[in-house]
């Protein structure tokens, strides 16, 4: 039987976006306990890199926080487009953490199967 | 622990003035001690056209219906009341519009408070100076300021901090309306005015300024924050909402790209050390947060330009034909669209843009999406922008018989798709874009501003 793949929004409360004034994006994924944290936090899964790639932004200009206090990461980077103009498709950046949320966690990091997390109702996008 | 010198209580309402503030909550947050009412009364998140144009998001109805509250209760209790960022953008329009409607509520009910206007709209010839001079600086991802872009914007305004809020309490105001003014000016001014530490004030004021939103109903009725010498203790208003130590540390979270710092005009709110310890079960203390004064004072800038004039046309397709081939139809539409365009009325690609949305397909996220689901149903929007509202409606109108029957060149029949509205075509108007990220070297935080009392 096969199941579909785990994504970062099976660990999560809540994975966001919204706009840090009309310049910036900023995201957080408010993960649901320690594990999911470790997911989130997982530097090889989630850095600069990756989320430049995921969202076609320069890796340099990419902030990553994370903040195991909160079991949370967050990241800023700036919006490709200010907000509101012509070619702005979502003005308040609220749905741009789809793409974050549905990233597949990889193997390594799923807990062990006798003590996997169910899936949330509501911790998808 | 040592025992707090004194305290003051910061009442907040709403995130914004004409949200919506219940009555029962204010009379809560009097009965606990409230010693200033303040309430946010804008952002730059609706983008830039309140600020272009100079008018109000919120409707001037929903605006009075909090001030009727808001001024009895301030009256009532004897207590200052500050606004900031009035009317959306703070624009001297947006304060003079809340300050009419004060006026009304005030004449309505009775009241004779003392009110104060503070104007924080800069002119493109007053910034010249300190551009020339070298001190108006970029902040990223913006790049270096030349005159004409400060000459291109429609308005200008300066963000204030709680200084000019302070001048206008000191020199007798109790009720204080301001321009344009940082999220947490107005609930930082009191506890800083009675000599309580600006880390623990300046903490306060961020986690009050969405109101509930630091509660775990974020749709209830405000907070009240009081502040002392070591740090602030912070409770809903509503029975039903609680704060908890997560609900209070991830609003500092929200809508700031650094979690930790937070610039203001005479230094940064450094949050990296506080302590957030659950009090009961509805009440958070925070202690540890500092404030770094900073070695140049700054204001910050926010201006908005006209883009031009823009038109919308919307129809949807459900063709199961084109549907299944739509990135090719969407393409073919810009190609033909392009030529007519030329071709009927003359204009060359710079002097008209627009943006073909597949709303069902890709719409939000184009480029970035990662599902590769299919859909059975697309709404196609045409956004077009030119320098004036008939030529932006004439592309839009050339466009119709295509947005109607664009057939893809091998489809052995003409479609008709479902158009929503009669006209199709839909005036938006003029059209902005913020073009402002800079801040001005000042010596005195109050001195870009101008208070009327």
């Amino acid at each position: 039987m096969t199941t579909p793949p785990r994504v970062l929004a099976d660990f999560a409360h809540e994975v966001r976006a919204k706009n840090a004034g009309p310049f910036w994006t900023t995201f957080e994924t408010f993960m649901l306990d320690e594990n999911g944290y470790r997911i989130a936090a997982d530097a090889e899964f989630l850095n600069e890199a990756v989320i430049a790639d995921l969202y076609q932004v320069d890796a340099a200009d990419v902030l990553i926080f994370r903040i195991p206090e909160l079991n949370t990461v967050k990241i800023s980077f700036p919006r490709k487009v200010a907000a509101g103009g012509l070619l702005d498709r979502d003005l308040h950046c609220g749905q741009q953490h789809v793409p974050l949320a549905m990233m597949v966690v990889p193997e390594r990091l799923l807990p062990a199967r006798s003590s996997s997390v169910s899936r949330p109702a509501e911790g998808r996008p | 622990m040592s025992e707090p010198r004194a305290r003051v209580g910061v009442l907040t309402p709403s995130g914004m003035l004409g949200a919506g503030i219940r009555e029962e909550s204010v009379r809560r947050g009097l009965a606990l001690g409230a010693d200033v009412i303040t309430v946010d009364g804008g952002s730059t998140d609706s983008g830039p056209y309140y600020l272009g144009a100079g008018t109000a998001k919120t409707t001037a109805a929903a605006v009075r219906h909090d001030l009727r509250i808001l001024l009895a209760a301030a009256a009532g209790a004897g207590i200052p009341l500050l606004i900031g960022s009035c009317g959306t953008s703070g624009t001297d329009s947006g304060v003079d519009w809340v300050a009419g409607i004060v006026d009304d509520v005030m004449a309505e009910q009775g009241l004779s408070l003392e009110v104060a206007r503070i104007y924080s709209e800069q002119t493109a010839a007053g910034l010249a100076e300190p551009l020339d001079a070298g001190r108006i600086h970029p902040l990223p991802p913006l790049g270096e300021l030349d005159a004409a872009t400060l000459e291109s914007c429609t308005h200008i305004v300066g963000v204030m901090g709680h200084e000019p809020f302070a001048a206008a309490l000191d020199a007798g105001a109790q009720v204080v309306l301001g321009g344009r003014a940082t999220d947490t000016a107005v609930a930082a001014c009191v506890p800083i005015m009675k000599g309580l530490p600006d880390g623990p004030a300046w903490h306060a004021a961020k986690i009050v300024e969405c109101g509930g939103q630091c509660t775990t109903n974020p749709r209830s009725g405000g907070v009240i924050a009081f502040v002392d010498a070591d740090g602030f203790e912070i409770e809903p208003l509503d029975l039903d909402a609680a704060c908890t130590t997560t609900s209070v540390a991830a609003h500092m979270l929200y809508e700031t790209a650094n979690p930790f710092l937070l610039r203001e005009p005479r230094g940064t709110l450094d949050v990296t050390r506080s302590s957030y310890v659950a009090v009961d079960d509805r009440r958070v203390r925070v202690e540890g947060s500092v404030f770094h004064e900073a070695e140049q004072k700054t204001i910050k800038l926010e201006g908005a330009r006209l883009t031009g004039y823009e038109t919308i046309s919307f129809v949807a397709i459900r063709d199961p034909h084109i549907i299944g081939r739509i990135d090719e139809w969407a393409a073919f539409m810009r190609t033909v669209l392009t030529g007519r365009v030329e071709q009927t009325l003359g204009l060359a690609d710079h002097e008209y843009a627009f943006d073909l949305r597949l709303y069902g397909h890709n719409g939000v996220l184009g480029g970035l999406e990662t599902q590769g689901a299919t859909t059975h149903e697309v709404g196609v929007m045409l956004r077009v922008s030119a320098a004036d509202q008939a030529t932006a409606t004439a592309v839009a109108k050339v466009s119709n018989p295509l947005m109607l029957h664009l057939p893809l060149p091998d489809l052995p029949y003409l479609p008709s798709f479902a158009f929503a509205t009669s006209p199709a075509e839909m005036e938006r108007g003029a059209a902005y874009e913020f073009v402002l990220n800079h801040v001005v070297d000042v010596d005195d935080t109050t001195s870009m501003f101008r208070s009327v009392q």
